[in-house]
């Protein structure tokens, strides 16, 4: 019974209980059909917003204001880059991961040396970079029409047993998020720098490199994102991160993280991410016009967000 | 520096130091504007006219309006980002139902002030993150912009047609506009005693609600007057562009956001300024175009200039802020 409260009491859980509930609920309006292939879409969509979405609930967690806003304009500009440093041959796939994570990881350290040296908000920072990101993707990626080599793009598609390997290998990965987060320093820092950042200070934390680490770490998430977006849908595209902006703050919020920072949930990230894409997918199969969907999908998000309430106020 | 009326403050006193750079501050948007228009002087001199100025500022009316929108918001501690698509679904109304149906139209836009107001309550009331509830509400906006008009098309009601084609003597009908809206706000805002109870709510909530005002009140305030600027803003919008699109917003989310911090506005502490947000606004639709494309600079950098006028200003804003110690 103890066990079971406990379980109960795991904020993570109703996200997962959600995205369960929505599959029945379309598994019960098509009759069943369909059902396993559902679940294999819904994986193989999530992992994109997973990835994503644990960079950002990094940096969503290191308290108030903290907010990458900048994600989209990056997996813009690095789906461009990997797919012209692969350059459509198999032998520069390696090289074009590389490429994109490096892109990545230079957004997000430009992102907190903006932060750092202006000394203002991130959202402002994050969305000043995000504009000149953008500008940049759409002169250097224009009339872009490199297709991904074929063994990437059937990396991207690969699964075995119904299972994408790529899900499997993003379970791999946020494991070792959640290990990170839980059991490094470098992740305790991250949650004691959220919960008050002058204690965390104080107690010897090197704040100004926990944070750098945190928005190059995001920066960088986003960039293998691009990239293995760019693969997924055989090309590269600048309005290609365009709805990870939303994705990304919603499962991290909706997966039980606090956004007033100092506590992050990894699991809640996958069960908020499955939830959002099954969602979609239920809406679709009920037939809805894009109209009605995104107000369902608007709607639904707000509902979740009020469910789930906020935090006592702290101050 | 030294040129700001060096006679009239005590030399080199500490004071005397803060109050000037406090001072410089506090010009800073101005004359980020001032400096936007040299260059455009300098690149065209004949761009600096009446009809020079009419076509420059053409799209700076609903900006400037959006903006004082989001500056709404973030006297109160909170960010709106779903003001873009919000004057995208005004725009589709307002082409719509607003010219066909005028009483629909006029109900369904009390309505949509009334949801932002809900919006505010709910945000108080739940202790919720802004930022995820307007993102929420920027899916459902669009989705009933699409619903409403699927396909761009759609007209404006003649008498707002009228309206935003207005051609005063002398003054540009743009910079007219933008004087009013500022001085009604900044009069509304930081001349009269529940203006300063509203920012205050920002500045610190608590002595507010030790002090009796009702909290509830304030956010539900703040958030109506941005479902209303924002209103305004898509009327004003399709007013000038004749017809309107589900998407004709969606950029003016991070222009607004930009338009409130370059006019001196902080995220925290209820501490903008509505003259420096309509500044900021004006200095942001102007360096976008106008000025890049007397560059000669292609139009794909135009978000690129924006990105860098913030990154510009904001810097300068740090060097005055250090004298300011």
């Amino acid at each position: 019974m103890a066990s079971v409260r406990m379980l109960l009491e795991k904020p993570w859980l109703w996200s997962f209980v959600g995205a369960v509930l929505v599959w029945v609920a379309t598994v019960a309006f098509t009759g069943g059909y369909g059902a396993g292939g559902m679940v294999t879409a819904a994986l193989s969509l999530a992992v994109f917003t997973v990835i994503v979405g644990i960079g950002q609930m990094f940096v969503i967690t290191l308290g108030p204001g903290n907010v990458d806003l900048s994600l989209p304009a990056n997996i813009g500009l690095a789906s461009a880059v990997a797919m012209k440093a692969m350059g459509g041959s198999d032998s520069m796939i390696v090289v074009g991961l590389l490429a994109a994570l490096a892109c990545g990881a230079a957004i997000g350290a430009i992102n907190y040396l903006l932060i750092w040296a202006l000394r203002i908000p991130p959202i402002i920072a994050t969305l000043s970079a995000s504009f000149i990101i953008q500008s940049v993707d759409i002169s250097y990626g224009r009339g872009l029409q490199i297709k991904p080599p074929p063994g990437f793009a059937d990396f991207t598609n690969w699964q075995v047993m119904g299972i994408p390997v790529l899900a499997m290998l993003t379970v791999v990965f946020t494991v070792a998020a959640a290990l990170a987060l839980q059991r490094m320093i470098y992740g305790r820092s991250v949650l004691a720098i959220g919960q008050n950042i002058r204690a965390a200070w104080l107690a010897g934390v090197n704040v100004g490199r926990i944070r750098f680490l945190t928005y190059t770490l995001c920066g960088a998430l986003g960039g293998i994102d691009g990239a293995l977006l760019a693969g997924y849908f055989r090309g590269a595209n600048v309005d290609i991160g365009n709805e990870y902006l939303l994705a990304s703050i919603a499962v991290v919020v909706i997966g039980g993280t606090s956004v007033a920072g100092g506590k992050a949930n990894v699991p809640g990230v996958w069960g908020a991410g499955l939830f959002l894409v099954l969602l979609l997918t239920m809406l679709n199969t009920f037939g809805v016009s894009a109209g009605v969907r995104l107000v369902l999908t608007g709607l639904i998000i707000v509902g979740v967000i009020t469910a789930a309430g906020g935090e006592k106020a702290v101050r | 520096m030294t040129a700001l009326a060096p006679g009239t403050l005590p030399k080199s006193s500490p004071r005397g130091n803060a109050a000037r750079a406090r001072m410089l501050r506090s010009l800073l948007p101005a004359l980020s504007l001032a400096l936007v228009l040299m260059a455009i002087a300098w690149l065209n001199p004949r761009a600096i006219s009446y009809f020079g100025f009419n076509l420059m500022l053409n799209l700076a009316i609903p900006i400037a309006l959006a903006t004082i929108a989001q500056m709404f918001v973030i006297a109160g501690n909170e960010l709106d980002l779903s003001i873009g698509t919000f004057v995208g679904f005004v725009g589709c109304v307002t082409a719509t139902w607003l010219r066909d149906a005028p009483l629909i139209g006029v109900a369904v836009l009390l309505g949509s002030i009334g949801v932002y107001a809900l919006l505010g309550a709910l945000i108080h009331l739940r202790n919720l993150p802004s930022i995820v509830v307007t993102l929420g509400m920027s899916f459902v906006w669009q989705g009933l912009a699409i619903l409403i008009l699927p396909k761009p098309g759609g007209k404006a009601p003649d008498w707002l047609l009228a309206i935003m084609s207005f051609k005063p003597p002398y003054i540009p009908f743009p910079i007219l506009a933008a004087l009013l809206i500022a001085a009604i706000v900044h009069f509304g805002l930081m001349r009269t005693s529940y203006g300063v109870i509203l920012r205050g709510s920002g500045g610190n909530a608590a002595a507010l609600r030790r002090a009796g005002w009702s909290l509830l009140k304030t956010k539900i305030v703040l958030f109506a007057l941005t479902g209303l600027f924002g209103v305004l803003s898509g009327m004003a919008l399709i007013g000038i562009t004749t017809s309107a699109d589900a998407n004709i917003g969606n950029g003016y989310t991070l222009l607004s956001i930009a338009g409130v911090i370059l006019g001196g506005g902080e995220f925290v502490g209820g501490r903008v300024s509505p003259i420096g947000a309509v500044i900021g606004a004006l200095t942001l639709a102007l360096a976008a175009s106008p000025l890049l494309t007397f560059m000669h600079i292609p139009p794909d950098w135009q978000v690129a200039a924006n990105g860098a006028i913030l990154i510009i200003v904001l810097a300068a804003r740090v060097l005055i802020s250090r004298r300011e110690r």
